[in-house]
């Protein structure tokens, strides 16, 4: 089997040891990886602002990059989301394009929908000591539907203590262009989930969006919080040292 | 009261008022929960497979009664007609209210009660029924009490949520001369007491609508506080002022959307009152009011009708739930809008009522985090529109052009940089310099130059990474490429 990376432009900028994991891990299960390298953002940014006319031709890059792959992996529940619902519907009045936006969302998957959901594996040999607890993305939750997913692949790790979060579906304030457009909105939205994240008493908090876990590690540090900031992946990539390559020291901060 | 006044403008510093006013937090923090748990609840006792059913027959029920809305409203108008009721057609918020002026000076009315109308607020009316000498006395309680405080409505719902017992109590005191007054219950039975005096004056009900049956000509009316029946019952004249949209083909409909709105707005299986109007007071009737009179109003409505990507709007029947699981309203309240329908829905509505231009704050007032969508009765995709009407900000025809310059220049910018890896690797370079002197341990704190600054004023920032996923892969990924297992 043979999945094309669609790394997404925040992976790509700020955090690529998010998508060195996902690399390492697929291969862990014997996925064949490749990353078409003309790839760039999927323009989610530029349509969510209203920008469709600048939204269109990445869309149209996307399809044509990535539609003789067999499958497409994404780490982010968003740039997914994206793909999978908005792109085809931007199309929907274009004749062709739609259909084949259509055909290649329908084999274009977030990663823990991936993991869990088409490769049916739960265990993926991770070995990671330390208390997590569990933001669910709000598009991966609600546009993607995936509610059980990521915890599945949690649970499965060994070594791990899974905390739940408090009203872990409230949004984290992030919102992209909102972040900014909003400042104490978002700030204001984000100190809530920082007080739930707090309550839980772990030292690492997961997501399946890196743009989700820069807001969260953002307000982390100006609080001066010790609770570190991982993707999920970052998570399922670490393997005890007797089961595979010795294990490296995290990379940096993670998301934060 | 001041007429209706559209303060939508303001929403960016109102917005950053409501979070630096304690006592708003307060409210929201105390109140907001328990709508959404017991909206929770409710769906969990009814079972979420058959809330999902009611929900989609609902949207069905909106669906054909919004395609078929002309034929529905003339039914309807021919059904109360025949029952002995007057039907009015009024085409903006204003025509509405000089019918009522009309109806309230041909039977020389002075007190009008009335019961919760949100589309009352659109008119402005108590304000106009003020100017003419009438007095309007508001007998929900939570609107008797921003009545008297003179302020608008802060949740669809529940309109005095913001108001502790002891604003209250105050407040009483100040207009009612009743003092003394602490607990709930004593002012509770002292505005009873105050109403009911009101009621027996008042020569004139006004109440809204929740649903219409065409077939029977009947306007249903839900209340928890049995005002809407003193208002339809003990006046001589009863006036129904109805959004066009509210009417639903049958009686059967009415059974399911009384499913849906108690459970969705409060958590409840059935409000305390639901009130059925089907015309005046006939021979050998008890009660009811000598005249009835229903208002349908289009004030904008057609513009949604019209339109196919807000379309969906008119199958709101204001149950408020988007309101209260909306990260947004649960933070600045409703006040902040500017306009007569805040929260999620507001934000859509609100622009084509007012004016895209002036609301243009509103439909980026969202993190598009969907909760609202998800909690929806009537699954109205909120999102989607809010993001329709972004698009008319900056695409759109120029009167409804709402952008600056800067936000354009940035996206064109932005446009450049990801339109090829070329040309991402050397914005990337550019930015790796940029960044430098900003950087503390691969950190950003501070950075004077916006959108960063706008960021880093609450939240830290990540620096570039050292290297970009293109480069690690080309350095050391690719390589390894093979898989280990055939």
């Amino acid at each position: 089997m043979k999945v094309s990376l669609f790394v997404t432009c925040l992976v790509d900028q700020l955090f690529p040891e998010v998508g060195e994991s996902v690399v390492k891990l697929l291969r862990r299960v014997g996925i064949e990886v490749e990353f078409p390298r003309e790839q760039t953002c999927c323009g989610q940014p530029a349509l969510n602002s209203g920008f469709m006319a600048h939204a269109k031709p990445l869309a149209r890059r996307w399809l044509d990059l990535f539609e003789e792959s067999q499958y497409v992996v994404v780490p982010s529940g968003s740039c997914a989301a994206m793909l999978k619902v908005s792109v085809p519907e931007m199309f929907r009045q274009e004749a062709g394009l739609y259909e084949r936006a259509q055909a290649l969302a329908g084999r274009t998957y977030e990663l823990s929908q991936f993991l869990v959901n088409v490769l049916r594996v739960q265990d993926l040999g991770a070995r990671f000591p330390g208390k997590v607890t569990y933001h669910p993305s709000c598009h991966l939750l609600r546009e993607l539907g995936a509610a059980t997913e990521a915890q599945t692949l949690i649970r499965g790790v060994r070594g791990i203590q899974f905390v739940p979060l408090d009203n872990p579906d409230r949004c984290c304030g992030f919102g992209g262009t909102f972040s900014v457009k909003y400042p104490s909105l978002s700030g204001a939205i984000l100190e809530e989930k920082l007080r739930a994240i707090e309550a839980t008493g772990a030292d690492v908090v997961v997501a399946c969006d890196s743009g989700c876990l820069m807001h969260i590690a953002g307000g982390m540090r100006r609080r001066g919080m010790k609770v570190e900031a991982m993707h999920l992946a970052q998570i399922l990539a670490q393997t005890a040292p007797a089961e595979g390559a010795p294990a490296e020291p995290k990379d940096g901060a993670g998301a934060g | 009261m001041a007429p209706v006044q559209v303060r939508t403008q303001e929403f960016p510093r109102a917005s950053s008022r409501a979070l630096a006013n304690g006592r708003v937090q307060q409210a929201l923090t105390n109140v907001m929960g328990h709508f959404d748990h017991a909206r929770e609840a409710a769906i969990q006792e009814l079972t979420p497979e058959v809330w999902e059913r009611y929900r989609e027959r609902g949207r069905e029920i909106k669906r054909h009664a919004m395609e078929y809305l002309d034929f529905y409203l003339e039914l309807l108008s021919e059904r109360v007609e025949a029952n002995g009721g007057k039907v009015h057609f009024a085409r903006t918020a204003q025509e509405a209210t000089q019918i009522v002026l009309e109806i309230a000076k041909a039977l020389g009315v002075k007190v009008a009660v009335k019961g919760k109308s949100m589309l009352s607020e659109e008119m402005g009316l108590n304000h106009a029924l003020e100017e003419q000498g009438i007095a309007p006395v508001e007998t929900d309680l939570g609107e008797y009490i921003i009545q008297l405080a003179q302020e608008p409505p802060f949740h669809i719902l529940a309109p005095a949520m913001h108001k502790t017992k002891e604003e209250v109590g105050e407040l009483f005191a100040a207009k009612l001369g009743l003092g003394g007054l602490q607990q709930i219950p004593d002012m509770a039975a002292a505005a009873r007491k105050t109403l009911r005096e009101r009621f027996l004056q008042a020569d004139m009900g006004i109440t809204g609508v929740n649903f219409a049956v065409a077939e029977t000509g009947t306007v249903v009316i839900v209340t928890n506080e049995g005002n809407g029946r003193m208002c339809t019952s003990l006046p001589r004249v009863h006036v129904a002022l109805m959004g066009m949209e509210k009417v639903v083909p049958a009686l059967e409909d009415l059974s399911v959307m009384l499913r849906l709105l108690p459970r969705a707005a409060t958590g409840q299986r059935i409000t305390s009152y639901v009130t059925l109007v089907s015309g005046p007071r006939q021979p050998g009737d008890e009660d009811g009011p000598e005249e009835f009179h229903l208002v349908i109003v289009d004030a904008g409505r057609t513009r949604l009708l019209a339109d196919p990507e807000l379309r969906e709007a008119l199958y709101c029947i204001r149950c408020g739930a988007c309101l209260n699981t909306c990260p947004v309203y649960r933070k600045v309240g409703g006040h902040a809008y500017g306009w007569v329908y805040p929260g999620p829905i507001g934000s859509v509505i609100t622009p084509v009522m007012v004016g895209l231009p002036r609301a243009r704050d509103l439909p980026f007032a969202s993190s598009l985090c969907g909760a609202c969508r998800e909690v929806c009765p009537l699954k109205i995709n909120i999102p989607l529109m809010l993001v329709s009407l972004r698009r008319r900000l900056m695409e759109g025809a120029p009167g409804e052009r709402g952008v600056s310059w800067g936000q354009r220049l940035l996206v064109r910018l932005w446009s450049r940089v990801v339109a090829s890896e070329g040309s991402l690797r050397r914005a990337r370079r550019l930015a790796a310099v940029f960044q430098r002197p900003f950087l503390r341990r691969r950190v950003v704190r501070w950075i004077p130059f916006p959108p960063f600054s706008r960021w880093t004023r609450n939240r830290d920032m990540p620096g570039l990474a050292r290297r970009s996923f293109h480069e690690l892969w080309d350095r050391d990924l690719k390589t390894t490429g093979r898989s280990k297992r055939p």
